[in-house]
C-alpha cells in the first residue's frame, strides 16, 4: 500500500509556493480577494481549512503557534488545529496572547492589543461581502473591479428603514485602505475596530472559496455605516462574572432553564491573564485555579 | 555545455530555507521600506545577488513564467539555473511575466512592458525584482502607505533614480499595479502598489 | 462559583476510541478485509475512487472501511490523501475506442460493430430481495473462453463519419490540460474544467441535475448513443525515451449522449455531444455527467440559460460533495460568538418594539 508519509507543516512545497505568492500579492492589494488553488485539507471545508493553508505556508520552527475558536483556546476545533500543527510542524504552541508569533482564530479578535512581531490567520467560510446580496461570483468581481459598492449601502439602508438599526451583528464589511470592502469574518462587530491601523499583520484565508486576502498592518479599516447611523460596537451590558472585565466581549452562559443566566469573557487567555493578576467577578473561584494545560 | 553538477547549488535545506526566506519577503511587504535580512545561503550564478536566488528558490516554480533583463541574460547562466532549480520558464514577453529580475536597473525597461493586472484580478501582474547598490547608504526616502506606522525611511541607491517617480503610476492604476523588491546582497525591500514616496531627503 | 469548560482534549481522544470501538461493531462478528469490501463492494469502490480522484482499489476500500461504509466520508478521506501525491507528469489522452470492453451498450442502433454487450448489470433483474444471499452464496463457476479481437468502434464515431453529430473538439497536444485543483478556477470556464468538475461531482447532485434537465428543466432531448465499460491502457509520455508507455490498465465506465441537433445558415445541422467518464462501472454517474455535460454547453450552442443545470456558476460551484458537506457540516461548530451578537441585536429591536406598541395606545388617546 502507499504509506502516506508528509513534508513539514503537512503542505508539500509547490502547495505552499503557490499560497506564499497569493500572500503576497494579498499584502500588496490590501482587502482584494487573490483567488488561489486550494488543496484538499485533512479536515472538512468550513472547518478552518483557508486558514490552516495560511498557517502552513508561514509557519517556521522558530514560531510559537497560537489556536483560538470563539476566543478560547479550548474549543474542540481550536484543540484539533493545534494538535495538527504539533504534530506535523513540531512548533511550539502556547495560549498566551502575548507570546504567540502566529495565531489563527475563528470568530474573534483576541482582546489585548496585537503587536509588530505577530501575525493574525483568520479564518473565513464565505469570503465575499457582497455574496448574500449578489450569488453571482462574476457579478461582485465586477462590482469590487469597479469599487461599485452601492449594493451594500442599500442593504445596510433597508435595515435601517425596516428595523431602525443595521441588522448586521457580525462579519459586519469594513473598507480597506479606503478602497476594497472586506468580510471581516463572522467576527462580532465589537472587533472590528481592533483591525484598524493594527499593529500585527492579518492574513484571511477562504479554503473552500479558495481566496486569501490580506490587511498589512498599520493600514486603515472603516466599518461602513451612515452618517446619521454610525457603527456602534456592542458586548452585553455587564462585567465578566469571572474577571470583572468591563471592556471584553462576553459568552452567555445558561445556567439553569429558570432564566439564569451569566456572562463571563469569550477570550479566556485574557479572562485568565486577568484572574492571575488579582482581578475578580462576582462568580469567580478563590484563590484562582492553576491553569488547566500549558 | 553545462552539466547539472557546474550549476551553482540550490538551498541546502529547500524546506526549512523557502520558509525563513519567504518570511522575510512577508515581512518586507508588509512593511515597505524596512530593510529585511535573507538568512538563507543559496549558490548563486554569477549575475544574481544572494538575495535574489533565495527569494528565486522560494517562489518561483512551472507557474511563473520569468523575465531576465538583460545582465541577467547576458550569459546562460542564470536562465539554465533557474531551470534547474525551479522549473520557472523564462520567457522573452515581459508582459506576460509574473517576476522580473532585473540585474542592470538602470536600464529598467518602461514599466508598461509588465503586466500590471486588470481590475479584475489585479494579482496577475508582474512582481519587479531590482538589484541595486545599496540598502542602507544613499539619499533618504520618506514613505507613506499600508504597512508603515506613518512614514518610513528608506535610504538606499535607488537605481534608476527616477523608479519612484515612475512608480507614480500606481496611484491612477490601483488595483492594478506593479510591486518591486529592491535587494542588495541578502538584504531585500519591498515597495508595494500601495507605497507613495512623499518626501526625498538629503 | 463557576469554573469555565475545559478538557476538549480529553473529550476528542475519548470520541476518537468511542467511534473505533462503534466501527468495530460486535466483536463475534468476524471484520471485514479490504479484499472483500474491494471484490464484493466494488461499486461502491469505483465511486469512492471516481469522486475521490485517485484510482486505488485498495485505498478506497480501506477508505469505506475507516468510514464505515459513509460514502461522502471516504470519498474526502481519498481526496486528502491525494492531495499529498507528488504529480509526475499528465498521461496520454486514453484510447477508450480501443477499450477492452466488458458491457457495451447503444440505445440508437439495433446492432453495431462488435456487437451490444450486455456484461454484467442490474438492469433486467427482477428487484426482489434475495434470500441466497443472505446465507451466502457460491455463484457458479463461468466458463472463459478466448476475448474477441472483433473492434468495438464508438459509436460516436460511427455517427461522425457521416457527419451526423458534431466532431469531438481535436485536442491540442500542446496546450496545457487544465487542473482545478491546481489552479483557482474562474467564470466562465472550458469544457476540460467543467468535465474534471463533473467528474468529481457528488452521484447523486448530478443524476438530480441530469434528470431535471429530462423533464423540461434546460431539455436537450439526449440518446443515450454508447455506454462502455472496460479496460483502457494508461501511457505515460517518457521524456528520455521519447514515446509513450504503457503503465498498466484501468476499469472506466464511458458514457456518449447523442442530443438535440443543432445547425445555422453556414452549418448543416447535426447531433450534439455529451459527454461523461468515471472510474470502474458507474454507469448512472457518466449518464447523469453526460446529460449535464451538454447542459452547461448552452452559452456555447448559442441556448438560453434558463435552468439551474445550464448555469455553469451554479452547477459547478456546488457538485463536489466534500465542499458541500464541510460547509453544511460546519454548522455543528460552536457559533457562540456571532450568536450572542445577534441576540443582543434582537433583544434590542424587541425591546424597542415593545417601547413602540405600549406607547402607542396612549398617543391614541392623547389625539
Amino acid at each position: 500500500m502507499n504509506a502516506p508519509t508528509y513534508n513539514f507543516a503537512y503542505l508539500d512545497e509547490q502547495t505552499k509556493r503557490m499560497i506564499r505568492r497569493a500572500i503576497l500579492k494579498a499584502i500588496a492589494i490590501p482587502g482584494y480577494q487573490v483567488p488561489f488553488a486550494s488543496r484538499e485539507m485533512p479536515m472538512p471545508y468550513g472547518w478552518g481549512t483557508g486558514g490552516v493553508q495560511v498557517t502552513a505556508a508561514i509557519l517556521g520552527p522558530e514560531d510559537v503557534l497560537k489556536v483560538i475558536d470563539q476566543g478560547s483556546d479550548d474549543t474542540t476545533n481550536a484543540i484539533s488545529i493545534r494538535k495538527f500543527f504539533g504534530k506535523t510542524a513540531g512548533v511550539a504552541t502556547t495560549t498566551a496572547t502575548a507570546d504567540a508569533t502566529v495565531i489563527q482564530t475563528r470568530h474573534r479578535i483576541p482582546e489585548a492589543a496585537l503587536h509588530g512581531g505577530q501575525v493574525l490567520v483568520y479564518q473565513v467560510p464565505i469570503p465575499e461581502p457582497l455574496r448574500f446580496l449578489e450569488p453571482r461570483e462574476t457579478e461582485t468581481r465586477r462590482m469590487h473591479a469597479l469599487g461599485e459598492y452601492g449594493l451594500m449601502h442599500v442593504k445596510l439602508y433597508e435595515d435601517i428603514a425596516r428595523f431602525g438599526h443595521i441588522a448586521t451583528s457580525y462579519a459586519y464589511p469594513v473598507k480597506v485602505n479606503a478602497r476594497y470592502v472586506m468580510d471581516p469574518s463572522p467576527t462580532p462587530k465589537f472587533d472590528n475596530p481592533k483591525m484598524d491601523n493594527c499593529a500585527a499583520l492579518q492574513l484571511f484565508g477562504a479554503g473552500r472559496e479558495k481566496r486569501i486576502y490580506a490587511i498589512p498592518p498599520h493600514t486603515s479599516v472603516v466599518s461602513l455605516d451612515f452618517e446619521d447611523h454610525p457603527f456602534t460596537r456592542y458586548r452585553f451590558d455587564a462585567p465578566c462574572a469571572l474577571c470583572g472585565a468591563g471592556d471584553s466581549y462576553l459568552d452567555e452562559i445558561v445556567t439553569d432553564d429558570k432564566g439564569g443566566r451569566m456572562f463571563v469573557c469569550s477570550d479566556t487567555d485574557y479572562c485568565e491573564s486577568r484572574q492571575s493578576a488579582g482581578h475578580r467577578g462576582s462568580e469567580s473561584a478563590a484563590p484562582h485555579k492553576e491553569r488547566a494545560h500549558g | 555545455m553545462t552539466t547539472v553538477a557546474e550549476l551553482p547549488a540550490g538551498f541546502a535545506d529547500k524546506v526549512l530555507s523557502a520558509q525563513s526566506t519567504f518570511r522575510s519577503v512577508m515581512d518586507a511587504m508588509a512593511r515597505p521600506g524596512s530593510v529585511q535580512r535573507i538568512a538563507a545561503d543559496a549558490g548563486t550564478p554569477a549575475a544574481m545577488m544572494r538575495g535574489t536566488a533565495a527569494i528565486a528558490l522560494t517562489l518561483f516554480d512551472h507557474d511563473t513564467p520569468i523575465w531576465l533583463d538583460s545582465r541577467m541574460s547576458e550569459t546562460s547562466d542564470v536562465a539554465k539555473w533557474l531551470k534547474f532549480h525551479t522549473s520557472a520558464p523564462v520567457i522573452a514577453d515581459s508582459s506576460i511575466s509574473s517576476f522580473a529580475l532585473i540585474g542592470s536597473p538602470r536600464e529598467l525597461p518602461a514599466l508598461d512592458r509588465f503586466a500590471f493586472g486588470s481590475n479584475e484580478y489585479p494579482d496577475r501582474s508582474t512582481t519587479l525584482i531590482l538589484q541595486i547598490d545599496s540598502l542602507t547608504q544613499g539619499p533618504a526616502l520618506e514613505l507613506r502607505g499600508p504597512g508603515i506606522d506613518g512614514t518610513a525611511i528608506l535610504q538606499a541607491a535607488i537605481q534608476p533614480h527616477d523608479l519612484f517617480e515612475r512608480l507614480a503610476i500606481n496611484v491612477a492604476l490601483f488595483p492594478r499595479g506593479i510591486d518591486v523588491v529592491l535587494v542588495h546582497d541578502d538584504a531585500i525591500v519591498a515597495i508595494p502598489r500601495t507605497t507613495r514616496l512623499v518626501a526625498r531627503g538629503g | 462559583m463557576y469554573v469555565a469548560v475545559k478538557g476538549g482534549e480529553r473529550a476528542i481522544e475519548n470520541a476518537h476510541r468511542l467511534l473505533a470501538h462503534e466501527r468495530r461493531g460486535d466483536r463475534d462478528v468476524p471484520e471485514v478485509s479490504l479484499s472483500q469490501i474491494s471484490e464484493q463492494l466494488s461499486l461502491g469502490v469505483d465511486r469512492v475512487m471516481t469522486e475521490g480522484s485517485l484510482y486505488d482499489r485498495e485505498l478506497a476500500a480501506l477508505a469505506i472501511k475507516q468510514a464505515r461504509g459513509d460514502m461522502i466520508e471516504a470519498i474526502f478521506l481519498v481526496r486528502a490523501f491525494r492531495a499529498t501525491l507528488p504529480r509526475f507528469g499528465t498521461t496520454e489522452p486514453v484510447d477508450t475506442g480501443a477499450m477492452q470492453v466488458r458491457r457495451r451498450i447503444s440505445s440508437t442502433f439495433k446492432d453495431i460493430p462488435g456487437g451490444q454487450i450486455l456484461g454484467p448489470t442490474f438492469d433486467y433483474t427482477h428487484r426482489l430481495l434475495d434470500p441466497q444471499l443472505a446465507e451466502g452464496f457460491s455463484p457458479e463457476t463461468l466458463e472463459t473462453s478466448e476475448a474477441s479481437l472483433a473492434a468495438t468502434p464508438r459509436v460516436t464515431d460511427i455517427l461522425g463519419r457521416d457527419g451526423l453529430i458534431e466532431p469531438s473538439p481535436a485536442a491540442d497536444a500542446e496546450a496545457p490540460v487544465g487542473d482545478l485543483t491546481r489552479e483557482p478556477l474562474s467564470f466562465p470556464a472550458d469544457r476540460d474544467l467543467r468535465l474534471q468538475n463533473l467528474a468529481r461531482a457528488d452521484e447523486g447532485f448530478l443524476l438530480a441535475l441530469g434528470y431535471s434537465s429530462q423533464r423540461g428543466y434546460g431539455r436537450n432531448h439526449p440518446f443515450a448513443g454508447e455506454i462502455r465499460f472496460g479496460e483502457v491502457e494508461i501511457e505515460f509520455m517518457a521524456e528520455d525515451v521519447g514515446f509513450a508507455v504503457p503503465i498498466g490498465a484501468i476499469a472506466m465506465t464511458e458514457c456518449q449522449m447523442v442530443n438535440q441537433f443543432k445547425g445555422s445558415a453556414t452549418e448543416a445541422p447535426c447531433f450534439t455531444r455529451g459527454y461523461g467518464l468515471a472510474f470502474g462501472q458507474s454507469e448512472r454517474k457518466t449518464m447523469s455527467m453526460a446529460l449535464v455535460d451538454r447542459t452547461l454547453r448552452a452559452r456555447e450552442l448559442g441556448e438560453e440559460v434558463i435552468a439551474p443545470a445550464q448555469d455553469e456558476e451554479f452547477v459547478m460551484s456546488h457538485s463536489d460533495n466534500v465542499q458541500a458537506t464541510g460547509f453544511v457540516e460546519h454548522l455543528k461548530l460552536p457559533h457562540y460568538v456571532d450568536f450572542q451578537s445577534e441576540l443582543g441585536l434582537l433583544r434590542k429591536l424587541r425591546k424597542e418594539f415593545t417601547e413602540a406598541t405600549e406607547s402607542a395606545p396612549m398617543q391614541e388617546a392623547a389625539e
